[in-house]
């Protein structure tokens, strides 16, 4: 228990202190965390019409396997994405490894199924009686997906913070292909993982408490930007 | 069920199709009792045939080392025997010198082996330790890419850390506290150096991650030997240089202080320690080869007849 009033005490200070390398990291982590859902987000969200929407031969097996994909260890999409950023890999000539811009890319993977599954199996269970509205009154097929995707707000904004909540505690990813380099790749994560292994466990528990806090701001701004829904918290 | 599902919602409907549909709420219970009943009865069993079953907790001695020790091999050739002439069970705790350090001084861990001189004098000076015996050393040795950038291979390892600084050559640091990192520290204390141009990178991860990080980043790198001999065919870097004052490693036993902890195994740890300095288990180390080259050098050789 000392250890964890410890933690408190030392998360406390590290804020008031601003201690360097803790901004630096939490601002790392944050900035990762949104463009990666981001991108899966502009991926994710058309394909998870696509699979609710249209009849697509296979379309069973697509569910499937992004449904499954939901629960990839991160340390495997770590490995893979080293084997393809390696110098000995296919992708070594771009450099990419030990960069922002690879555990971008390694996080876009983890967020991808998630908010595929969720917008599709909200949108899968959504009132038909809103599609036949839209058809009857002459929407075309681009307005009648953005209609269904408004009405499906609740849900996607729930896919959107899920796949950020994955993204942002992560840490497979962010050790394999960023390095944990100080400064340069080290996010919240990381950084906790290494004051573990240092012995400094107050450190530790100080920073994932930062990282809860960070964590409970982008939920609770969320929840007031999000729109308001009778009934219905999307938070 | 009156829920709606989705029109086809895999899992679900795969289950529900293969059973009738009065019957799935038995079926299902079922399942749930079993799962229950499984998650309650297994761990009580013991899924690991181990020698937990025969051993009272306080046969158990709790060892934190070095994930260098650890990865070297030479534990798994070590330990077994003591195990089975002390009739215990020795439980690995293979983390960084400074968190084995740390669950020492918590009490969490028995006895330490570690490799950070320093660090241990401290350790010992703080009471947290009864007994410290250095027990073996290999060297240190600095990697760099193939086509040494830096133009430094063959120097010495003053000359070498002296250059990569001066000319801002990328060198990854461990960056952990770990026994390496303490001696890299150490080394550019005696040259008065500042670690801290633009191309000296701290990785904060254990050896063998860093080396790879190293093969990678064609960076200079500090390594222990073992783990550089365990790499060995999986990266590209050489050692950079000739032999050199100040590169030794020394491993050192600690036995948990038991006036601090009393834990019921500090005989145990004590055994242990009077285990690796004794003549047998020193000639063990001085045998012991991983792909065909020596690891080693055990420090207490002359000592015990």
């Amino acid at each position: 228990m000392q250890l964890i009033q410890d933690g408190l005490i030392g998360a406390w200070d590290l804020l008031i202190q601003q201690d360097k390398l803790v901004f630096d990291a939490a601002f790392r982590s944050v900035w990762i965390s949104i463009v990666a859902v981001c991108l899966a987000a502009g991926v994710g969200i058309p394909v998870g019409w696509q699979l609710a929407r249209k009849k697509l031969p296979f379309r069973r097996i697509f569910v499937m396997v992004f449904q499954t994909g939901m629960s990839i260890p991160t340390v495997l999409i770590g490995l893979v994405c080293f084997a393809m950023f390696s110098r000995k890999g296919p992708l070594g000539s771009l450099e990419l490894l030990y960069s922002s811009e690879a555990i971008v890319l390694g996080e876009f993977c983890l967020a991808m199924p998630i908010i595929v599954s969720w917008v599709y199996r909200t949108l899968a269970s959504q009132d038909p009686r809103i599609r036949e509205t839209a058809l009857t009154l002459g929407a075309g097929s681009f307005r009648r997906a953005i209609l269904e995707l408004k009405e499906a707000r609740v849900g996607i904004v729930l896919a959107l913070l899920t796949a950020f909540s994955r993204c942002f505690t992560e840490l497979g990813i962010a050790m394999m292909v960023g390095g944990n380099i100080k400064f340069k790749t080290r996010t919240l994560t990381t950084a906790t993982a290494l004051e573990t292994t240092k012995g400094e466990f107050e450190r530790g528990i100080a920073m994932s408490l930062i990282l809860l806090a960070i964590a409970l701001v982008v939920t609770l701004t969320i929840a007031a930007l999000s729109p308001k829904e009778k009934g219905v918290e999307p938070c | 069920m009156t829920r709606r599902l989705p029109k086809d919602f895999s899992v679900y409907q795969c289950v529900e199709s293969m059973i009738h549909p009065h019957q799935h709420r038995t079926v299902f219970s079922i399942l749930w009792m079993c799962l229950l009943v499984l998650t309650l009865v297994l761990p009580s069993q013991g899924c690991t045939p181990a020698p937990s079953d025969f051993v009272k907790r306080n046969n158990v001695l709790r060892l934190a080392t070095t994930t260098s020790a650890r990865d070297s091999g030479l534990l798994d050739v070590l330990l077994p025997e003591f195990e089975r002439e002390h009739d215990c069970r020795i439980d690995v705790i293979a983390v960084g010198t400074g968190a084995a350090l740390e669950l020492g001084r918590s009490g969490d861990a028995d006895a330490v082996l570690v490799h950070a001189r320093h660090a241990e004098q401290r350790f010992m000076t703080a009471g947290y330790g009864s007994r410290r015996e250095e027990f073996m050393k290999n060297e240190f040795v600095i990697l760099g890419p193939v086509d040494d950038p830096a133009n430094v291979k063959g120097r010495s390892a003053a000359q070498i850390l002296s250059t990569l600084s001066a000319e801002n050559h990328r060198f990854l640091s461990r960056g952990d506290e770990s026994g390496t990192h303490q001696k890299e520290r150490e080394l550019w204390a005696g040259l008065s150096i500042n670690p801290a141009w633009e191309n000296y990178l701290e990785s904060g991860q254990g050896m063998g991650a860093t080396l790879t990080m190293a093969d990678e980043m064609r960076a200079y790198v500090l390594c222990d030997m073992g783990t550089y001999l365990n790499f060995n065919d999986r990266i590209e870097l050489v050692p950079m240089n000739s032999p050199s004052v100040g590169l030794d490693n020394h491993y050192s036993c600690i036995v948990v202080n038991p006036d601090r902890h009393a834990h019921p195994t500090a005989n145990l740890a004590n055994s242990l320690a009077d285990y690796l300095i004794s003549h047998d288990v020193q000639q063990k180390i001085a045998r012991y080869q991983l792909h065909g080259f020596s690891l080693f050098t055990p420090t207490r050789l002359a000592e015990t007849p």
